[in-house]
């Protein structure tokens, strides 16, 4: 562990999410639909150096546990990251994010015209590509910038 | 085919339009022949729920389901405000499921078909989903194409508005499904979306893509002309340039094969000179009359699937 990590405390309970890209901690917070409001305690370190990528991003959550499933939705936008859950101060369980084959209600699509931004009762649902995503119902693909993309709020 | 619903041309094998288009011909010979159709469905109601404006496919499709002894009932036209402030289609799609046995519809957004099969079990029919697909659209095309010119071994050239052209859309991704070779013709900035150069991709297609007509009409047994929309450009000036270069006359059709077939899927505005209509070129009209059976053969078949 480097120093750098120390610029945020160790947790009792929760999530440490490591190597996330530069400057994506913001937006991984907004995907896991973490905004503060939960009155649990929120850590950020951005722009860390970082060996593997240059510059990461650091988040910890406390008591919540992520899911392999947020953790999967999470690989879209931070495909390295490192996810450690930990119980009383110590790292319990190490997950990997694995891309998913799709995302329901996380992404937004970018076609106004698709259905899926109608007032219609359905969730936004993208297949997942090798480089990429594509909407299920318009089927408008996303390439660059998907975190822009992310449908929060 | 197995499926329910026909929501986009990407669902069908090359065994489930063959299974379409030799039933249309079927019923193509019966009608022609003026032969008393048995009443195949006497007592199903079709529901025709069009919430853009278009005579022809709406009345291809009543057409067709009287032709099988059904009927149909007419949702009506519908505004644009009206849908604003309305209830949502998926309400809309539950409720008239509770009236008819199944539902054909048009609708301005992308994806909208695919929704509405999500909320109903009757089969669904998309008739045009915004600039997505139009599947029933492409099986006639389809028809026409095979009675003209076969459907392997296929030089077809696509030319006009390629990025919001629907059929275009829904008819390439068709015609992966047998041995074509496509040409792309089109302006720069109407050129095919990317989502269907990647779906023609991904089928390892046969494509290239071109801005003159030129370049490949002598090469072509087929030419699927659609129409250039004034409201896609900017300015008149730019909008002329542009179309005139895909207007289809005597003169373009000196450089192509004789047996080449000239197709559209109507209505057109100027894209085809009307002095083409009666050279051995033109095949339009008998594309438009193919909806009727074809049409006739896709209910058929989805009626009875769903029973
Ligand atoms: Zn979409």
């Amino acid at each position: 562990m480097s120093d750098h990590e120390l610029r945020v405390s160790k947790i009792r309970d929760g999530t440490v999410l490591d190597h996330l890209p530069g400057g994506s901690a913001l937006n991984v917070l907004a995907m896991l639909g973490i905004d503060g409001s939960e009155g649990t305690g929120v850590s950020v370190a951005m722009n860390v150096p970082s060996e593997r990528l240059g510059t990461k991003d650091v988040v910890k959550v406390e008591e919540r546990e992520l899911s392999q499933a947020e953790v999967d939705v999470l690989s879209l936008i931070a495909p390295r990251a490192t996810v450690n859950i930990v119980r009383e101060y110590e790292v319990q369980e190490k997950k990997q994010a694995e891309r998913p084959d799709t995302v329901v209600g996380v992404l937004a699509c970018p076609n106004s015209s698709c259905i899926t931004n109608a007032e219609e009762p359905v969730e936004s649902r993208f297949d997942v590509l090798d480089d990429g995503v594509r909407c299920g119902y318009c089927e408008e693909i996303i390439r660059e910038g998907i975190a822009a993309h992310l449908d929060v709020g | 085919m197995r499926q329910d619903h026909l929501v986009a041309a990407g669902q069908l094998s090359r065994a489930d339009v063959e299974r379409v288009l030799d039933r249309a011909a079927e019923f193509d010979a019966a009608l022609d022949a003026g032969d008393d159709l048995p009443a195949r469905y006497p007592e199903k109601l079709l529901a025709l729920c069009f919430y853009e404006p278009s005579t022809r496919t709406k009345m291809s499709f009543e057409t067709a389901m009287k032709r099988l002894g059904g009927d149909v009932v007419d949702m009506g036209g519908v505004d644009a405000s009206s849908v604003k402030k309305g209830e949502s289609l998926a309400d809309t799609v539950r409720v008239i499921e509770g009236y008819a046995d199944g539902l054909v519809l048009r609708h301005p957004r992308e994806g909208a078909a695919k929704m509405a099969a999500e909320f109903v079990d009757a089969p669904v029919v998309n008739a045009g989903d915004g600039a997505g697909h139009h599947p029933s659209q492409t099986l006639l095309d389809l028809y026409t194409i095979r009675e003209a010119a076969g459907l392997d071994d296929l030089t077809i050239g696509i030319v006009g508005d390629l990025k919001y052209g629907r059929t275009v859309h829904s008819l390439a991704t068709a015609l992966t499904e047998f041995d074509t070779r496509m040409h792309f013709v089109s302006p720069e900035s109407l050129r095919l979306p990317r989502s269907v150069r990647f779906d023609l991709h991904e089928a390892g297609a046969q494509v290239r893509e071109h801005t003159q007509l030129d370049e490949v009409l002598p090469e072509l047994d087929v030419l699927y002309v659609t129409r250039i929309q004034r409201e896609r450009f900017p300015d008149e000036d730019e909008y002329r340039k542009v179309a005139g270069e895909f207007q289809i006359d005597a003169e373009t059709l000196e450089a192509a094969r004789e047996d080449l077939t000239v197709m559209h899927p109507l209505p057109r505005v100027d894209e085809i000179d009307p002095a083409i209509d009666d050279t051995d070129h033109a095949n339009y009209f008998e594309q438009a009359h193919n909806g009727v059976p074809v049409r006739m053969a896709l209910l058929d078949l989805l009626f009875a699937n769903h029973e």
